[in-house]
């Protein structure tokens, strides 16, 4: 049953790893976005400590998008996406171990790199282990909505745009609770309840994404 | 695999499909069974290659049904695509991924286990000796088209429905798959292919349907 699930992965894993110069430049996106912001607005460390989480989480936001493009793009344009649908396996598995492959390869490192990002804006231990944490449950989350968007705007002419609108709005909720859980903890309130609730919105797309793109890529291919 | 009489049919009822206001088809009902090839003919642009993506279930006609078996391929799905193998224009294959691995991939999302050396094996039947572990980007058109086809070789799918399967093909690989085509038909598959070249190589076998008038 998961066989199918592990070849795909491995597959998508294997020609990220061939073609390395793609998985960087979301990484390097991401880094220099979030590092601008203290260039610009100048080292008050009160100033930083107060904008840090909202603009690490929306640097993280437009870099998944920037990456959100390539998760079925090319494999309609040189067939294997149409052969996936007409494999024995349900659709819906396979889509979850693309977007699995595709979150390892793009929302793994910019979690990983993301402490290090936060420093820069004087975040505590505490608020850098939230925004860690944070992230990882969040940016699959964002693969999981993107994936949707991408499999609705494949063989689009100017689907990039497209992407965005349809997809950044999508993301709110998760912005909110994301960068909600390292506000509180800044404020010692504690992240507690956002991270459930940034939890709770995985579970539901775990579920719901891959059907949703499922029905959209079997539309795309029509 | 059940043979004879008791094996499904592949039945077109009633099939129309229209591209943007055009109608493609109308009404098309034809049937394929076990030890038959259909030599679908037509015109550039009457509608062959949209015929067999609904064949395949890629597409949604407008109206009309295919049934494998007896039963609609809409609501058999997974099941129907188990008995199926469908090459289109595009050959399906990662340009990053060498011929082995695109072959050995492509066998276990078709639900069976392909050995690395069977793999190898199949690879040099089709030809590309020497070529099993490139990227397959590097091959040129007729490789790539020769990895795709290798499928078929691998494949134990009944239904095969071939768009075009001998571009860019050399003479000695047209006649490779030709006996390939001939051999699957004699042992009780159907296949199901468009081609602008004569196809004399099953003889009795051979059906033909027309689309867009005779003048093809």
């Amino acid at each position: 049953m998961l066989e199918p699930l592990y070849w795909v992965v491995r597959r998508d894993l294997t020609i990220a790893m061939r073609r390395r110069s793609d998985v960087f430049t979301t990484l390097i996106f991401f880094v220099i976005v979030v590092s601008l912001f203290p260039l610009g607005i100048g080292p008050e460390p009160a100033t930083l400590r107060l904008i840090a989480p909202g603009i690490v989480w929306v640097g993280a936001l437009l870099a998944s998008m920037l990456a959100l493009e390539q998760i079925f793009s090319a494999d309609h344009r040189d067939g294997t996406l149409e052969q996936m649908l007409l494999t024995p396996q349900p659709v819906a598995l396979l889509v979850s171990g693309k977007v699995l492959a595709h979150w390892l390869v793009s929302g793994v490192p910019l979690v990983i790199i993301s402490p290090l990002l936060g420093l820069q804006y004087d975040l505590s231990i505490d608020a850098l282990q939230v925004l860690v944490i944070s992230l990882l449950l969040g940016t699959p989350t964002l693969s999981l909505i993107g994936a949707i968007g991408a499999a609705l705007t494949l063989g689009l002419r100017s689907g990039g745009v497209l992407l965005a609108l349809l997809v950044l709005p999508l993301y709110i909720p998760v912005l909110i609770f994301g960068a909600g859980a390292v506000e509180a903890t800044v404020s010692g309130l504690g992240g507690q309840s956002h991270l459930s609730l940034l939890g709770a919105i995985l579970v539901a797309s775990l579920v719901l994404a891959p059907l949703a793109t499922a029905a959209a890529l079997r539309v795309a291919e029509d | 695999m059940n043979h004879g009489t008791t094996a499904p049919i592949l039945e077109i009822d009633a099939l129309s499909c229209v591209r943007g206001d055009r109608v493609l088809f109308r009404d098309l009902s034809f049937e394929v069974r076990p030890a038959e090839l259909l030599h679908l003919k037509g015109r550039n642009g009457s509608g062959k290659a949209t015929l067999l993506r609904a064949l395949a279930g890629l597409l949604l006609p407008e109206s009309g049904e295919v049934r494998w078996g007896g039963s609609n391929i809409r609501r058999l799905r997974e099941e129907y695509s188990r008995h199926l193998m469908y090459l289109g224009h595009l050959n399906g294959i990662k340009g990053d991924l060498t011929a082995a691995e695109n072959l050995r991939i492509a066998a276990t999302l078709d639900g069976f286990e392909l050995s690395e050396s069977r793999a190898w094996e199949v690879l040099g039947e089709i030809g590309l000796k020497g070529h099993e572990d490139l990227p397959s980007k590097h091959l040129s058109q007729g490789q790539k088209r020769r990895v795709a086809l290798a499928r078929l070789l691998a494949n134990k799918a009944r239904v095969w429905i071939l768009d075009e399967p001998f571009t860019a093909l050399d003479v000695a690989a047209v006649q490779l798959l030709q006996d390939v085509i001939r051999r699957h038909v004699e042992s009780g598959g159907m296949a199901i292919i468009t081609t602008h070249q004569a196809v004399p190589m099953i003889g009795e076998h051979t059906r033909t349907v027309s689309l867009g008038g005779t003048d093809a």
